[in-house]
């Protein structure tokens, strides 16, 4: 039996889950930003790398059938695109009884049932929209969360309706959102897995009316693979699909790291800092990485490591959590828009405004004054972005600089506007050929050294 | 790790050491002996007990007084008389003692001084210090002794020169006219033979974390250990006999194969040898220590077990020639040395003691020690090719110790010295 290793990464927003193979390949992520208690988060975490894994051990399977059918590789992308979204609609609708619960017990009369017609239309209008950007646009691949999707359209309905009602809308979403997005719901893979098969037959053969219906679905080149073919697809890949739901993904062993890593029921050899965790994972993607810069919710740390991926030396910040993903998720909320809209928001600036505050809490008091003057959003924005990369360069430096390949990881190098900063004064400072990486699973760097770990120690 | 913690023979000789002196300084108006007040790092403690004087240091009653949790409210005290939050927090705790009576740590009164003896080495704050407690201590006597920094990394014959210029004409005429003795030569030669004897036990007393286990742990029992010679007894017959016994002791361990003495008994399983780096925290000693044995490392050597001397580095007082050599020991301690000559020494530290790690605790409030460290270790990671680790914490403000960020910096400096023993071995 093939045998799989586990790393959970208990991080301070988020936690993660990978499972790899004995080679160190990544063949399964999970993350998960409740704030429940380190217990759910690991099983929502770890579930949801198994399912992953079960997703890319189909692929491994037909790699060379993909190679040559397209078709194939087309399928499966919507299978698993399915599966998010029917993993989705179950939190959906719990959301939704919540709601009602929420509604009852918070409101009477006749605002009950003004709140209650909002909020049915509101999930009216969401839910299809919903399930369209999963089947046409692939959203479960985009590593948003359950709260950052609902909460962004949820927002954009509120803002429709009368202003009066803006606050008592947004209490019910407040008290409803937090016990749902805590809740570990348990799913039966192939129970699932059937359930988006079907979901999928029904996709392609109602192709041509959700084009003429819906305008804002784009025409993809590749559905036309599947249009008049895919019940042939489905017959021949049915059997490999339900092969892959039945296998036992065996772990043979497992560590925890990250913030919540003490609270974890592993044996104390099987936990670890998550500073070596970072380390090894960014080192074993990037074998030349020398120095490690980790951004997380809420601390930064400056790595170095030496040519086997061994931790030398570290710095992190301590007594302030300016810098770190705290204080994007505090501007955030101080502009009323979402964490995944900020850096691309500062891109678009045309000049950089000075922020030369060092708190996140003084930072906002300068947002406002800066905005009273006439300063504009993405301007300002692009400022904070850099005061947040200047932080990280003096930590850089306490650490003894950039001596080679320069690796970037956690959960802020997702935000493109960091990305920018960094990659401009990592090479001002160290050297404009240096060679800078950031992994589209840099997030999930810590869970990877932490399974890297649990094979080297089995 | 055992239990049962045994007091040693020499344990007990240190506290009635300090006990007695403590007796002595609080019947000194009594006894009409005069008190001068002076610091650690170049304590020329041998003159002052010429003139039959007794020394007192205000950064032994500072640290006193973060271990027995007294220093967090002096120094709130210090600052509603103006201190800054930046000010070394030696200097506001012993102000704040003041404020509150001087009482020292054996529960007497500390007697005001009548000559402030400002042997200025390798810290500035020194001096803003004793300018504070003039003002506070009207009419009291102060005798400068500036120490020259080893900038170019030696004692040159002028430094010396200089030193002994002052001593002859600035320290020894004060001493005189605050003691109402004349200078005694010979007397002053006698103590220093007992120093230089002194001086021999201690780097053989240090030197025994060659041996594996270490017998001793250098940094959070090295601090008691340098207690004396730091706080009274250079020169002393007292001290020859206490360090004689330590040493004694300490050999038996050797012999035995034990490890060092922790608070909670005797170290049985050493699994990091380190080297560290700046003042230890006084006000959560003992946490601070436990996250170390816990975890079985022991420190086989320390830069502040040498605050107050450097030994390894062949330098003893000669008895004959007095006055030079008070100047080069001044000169030689620890934070006069230039930041090369650090890294050289720790560097020769870490491999003579085959350590597996360096660790800087880096103290908020002290720039003498702070200055330079990231250098420091920064140098000693490319030159050794060894792990280095950095924490931050403060002297005796309880407000800037952090267990949990120290904790969790430790677990991971530790299993960084883990992976690496597994990794390498393999």
């Amino acid at each position: 039996m093939e045998k799989y290793y586990l790393g959970i990464d208990l991080g301070s927003t988020t936690s993660k889950a990978v499972i790899i193979n004995d080679e160190d390949k990544i063949i399964g992520r999970g993350i998960t930003n409740t704030r429940a208690n380190y217990t759910v988060a690991t099983e929502i975490a770890r579930l949801d790398a198994i399912y992953n894994a079960r997703f890319t051990l189909l692929k491994n399977k037909l790699k060379e059938d993909i190679k040559n059918q397209p078709e194939y590789r087309k399928y499966i992308e919507d299978l698993e695109a399915a599966f998010q979204f029917l993993q989705f609609k179950r939190r959906l609708d719990r959301l939704v009884v919540q709601f009602k619960d929420v509604i009852e017990q918070t409101f009477k009369n006749e605002q009950k049932n003004k709140i209650e017609n909002f909020v049915k239309s509101i999930v009216n209008t969401i839910s299809p929209e919903i399930r369209s950007e999963f089947l046409f646009g692939n959203l479960g691949s985009k590593n948003q969360f359950f709260r950052d999707i609902v909460s962004e359209k949820y927002n954009k309905e509120v803002g429709k309706i009368d202003i009066k009602f803006f606050e008592p809308l947004m209490l019910v979403y407040d008290k409803s959102i937090t016990p749902v997005e805590n809740e570990l719901t348990e799913f039966n893979f192939g129970e699932l897995i059937n359930q988006s098969m079907e979901l999928l037959n029904d996709k392609y053969a109602n192709l041509d009316n959700t084009f003429s219906e819906n305008s804002s679905i784009k025409f993809d080149s590749e559905l036309n693979l599947l249009k008049g073919n895919y019940k042939k697809v489905y017959d021949t890949l049915k059997e490999h699909i339900q092969f892959v739901s039945n296998i036992d993904i065996h772990i043979a062993n497992m560590v925890g790291t990250g913030y919540g890593r003490a609270l974890l029921p592993f044996p104390e050899k099987s936990i670890k800092s998550e500073i070596l965790c970072h380390a090894f994972g960014a080192h074993a993607i990037f074998p030349n990485t020398r120095t490690v810069l980790d951004i997380g919710g809420q601390d930064t740390k400056a790595i170095q490591v030496d040519r086997y991926g061994l931790v030398t030396s570290f710095h992190m910040n301590d007594r302030c959590a300016a810098g770190c993903g705290r204080y994007l998720g505090y501007i955030a909320d101080e502009f009323s828009i979402s964490l995944s809209e900020l850096g691309p928001l500062a891109l678009e600036a045309e000049n950089e405004v000075n922020i030369c505050s060092t708190c996140t809490v003084f930072a906002a008091a300068e947002i406002r004054e800066l905005t009273n003057v006439g300063q504009k959003r993405s301007d300002i924005l692009a400022g904070l972005h850099k005061s947040i990369v200047m932080r990280a360069m003096s930590l850089i430096s306490r650490s003894g600089g950039v001596r080679n390949e320069f690796t970037f990881t956690g959960g802020v190098s997702r935000n493109p506007a960091v990305v920018k900063y960094v990659t401009e004064l990592v090479r001002k400072n160290y050297g404009q050929d240096l060679t800078i990486n950031i992994h589209s699973d840099s997030i999930f760097m810590g869970a990877l050294g932490g399974a890297m770990f649990a094979r080297l120690s089995n | 790790m055992s239990k049962e913690v045994k007091k040693e023979k020499s344990m007990v000789i240190q506290k009635e050491m300090i006990a007695n002196l403590f007796k002595e300084l609080s019947n000194a108006r009594e006894t009409g002996k005069k008190v001068v007040y002076t610091f650690v790092p170049g304590n020329i403690s041998e003159l002052i007990l010429s003139f039959d004087m007794l020394p007192v240091y205000p950064e032994i009653n500072a640290l006193q007084s973060g271990m027995r949790k007294k220093s967090g409210g002096f120094i709130l005290d210090a600052e509603k008389t103006g201190h800054s939050e930046d000010v070394c927090t030696y200097v506001k705790c012993d102000v704040g003692m003041l404020l509150n009576g001087n009482i020292g740590p054996t529960g007497e009164k500390i007697p005001n001084p009548d000559l402030l003896l400002l042997s200025y080495t390798g810290c500035f704050t020194f001096m803003k210090w004793f300018e504070t407690l003039k003002r506070l201590y009207p009419g009291v006597e102060v005798a400068m002794l500036h120490t020259p920094y080893q900038e170019g990394g030696k004692i040159t014959p002028e430094m010396t020169e200089y030193m002994v210029k002052q001593l002859k004409e600035e320290v020894i005429p004060k001493m005189e006219k605050v003691s109402g003795k004349k200078y005694d030569e010979e007397k002053l030669k006698s103590l220093l033979k007992n120093t230089s004897k002194t001086e021999e036990t201690i780097l053989k007393i240090f030197e025994t974390t060659k041996n594996r286990p270490s017998p001793i742990d250098a940094y959070f029992a090295g601090v008691y250990y340098i207690g004396p010679i730091n706080s009274g007894f250079r020169g002393t017959a007292d001290a020859v006999s206490y360090y004689e016994e330590l040493l004694k002791e300490i050999l038996e361990r050797v012999d035995n194969g034990l490890g060092p003495i922790t608070p909670e008994g005797e170290m049985e399983h050493e699994r990091f040898r380190l080297v560290v780096e700046g003042p230890p925290n006084w006000t959560h000693f003992r946490e601070f220590w436990k996250l170390f044995y816990d975890m079985g490392a022991v420190i086989v050597a320390s830069s502040y077990t040498k605050v107050g001397g450097v030994y390894d580095l062949g330098f003893r007082v000669d008895p004959e020639q007095p006055l030079e050599s008070l100047s080069k020991y001044c000169m030689n301690c620890y934070t006069n040395l230039n930041l090369e000559q650090r890294v050289d020494l720790l560097s020769k530290h870490i491999q003579d003691y085959q350590a597996d790690g360096f660790l800087v605790n880096s103290i908020k409030s002290c720039n003498s020690f702070s200055a330079g460290q990231l250098m420091i270790m920064n140098q000693l990671e490319s030159r050794l090719e060894i792990p280095v680790g950095f924490i931050e914490s403060d002297l005796v403000d309880p407000r800037y110790f952090s267990y949990s960020n120290i904790k969790n910096r430790l677990e991971s400096f530790f299993q960084m010295l883990e992976q690496r023993k597994i990794i390498l071995s393999r």
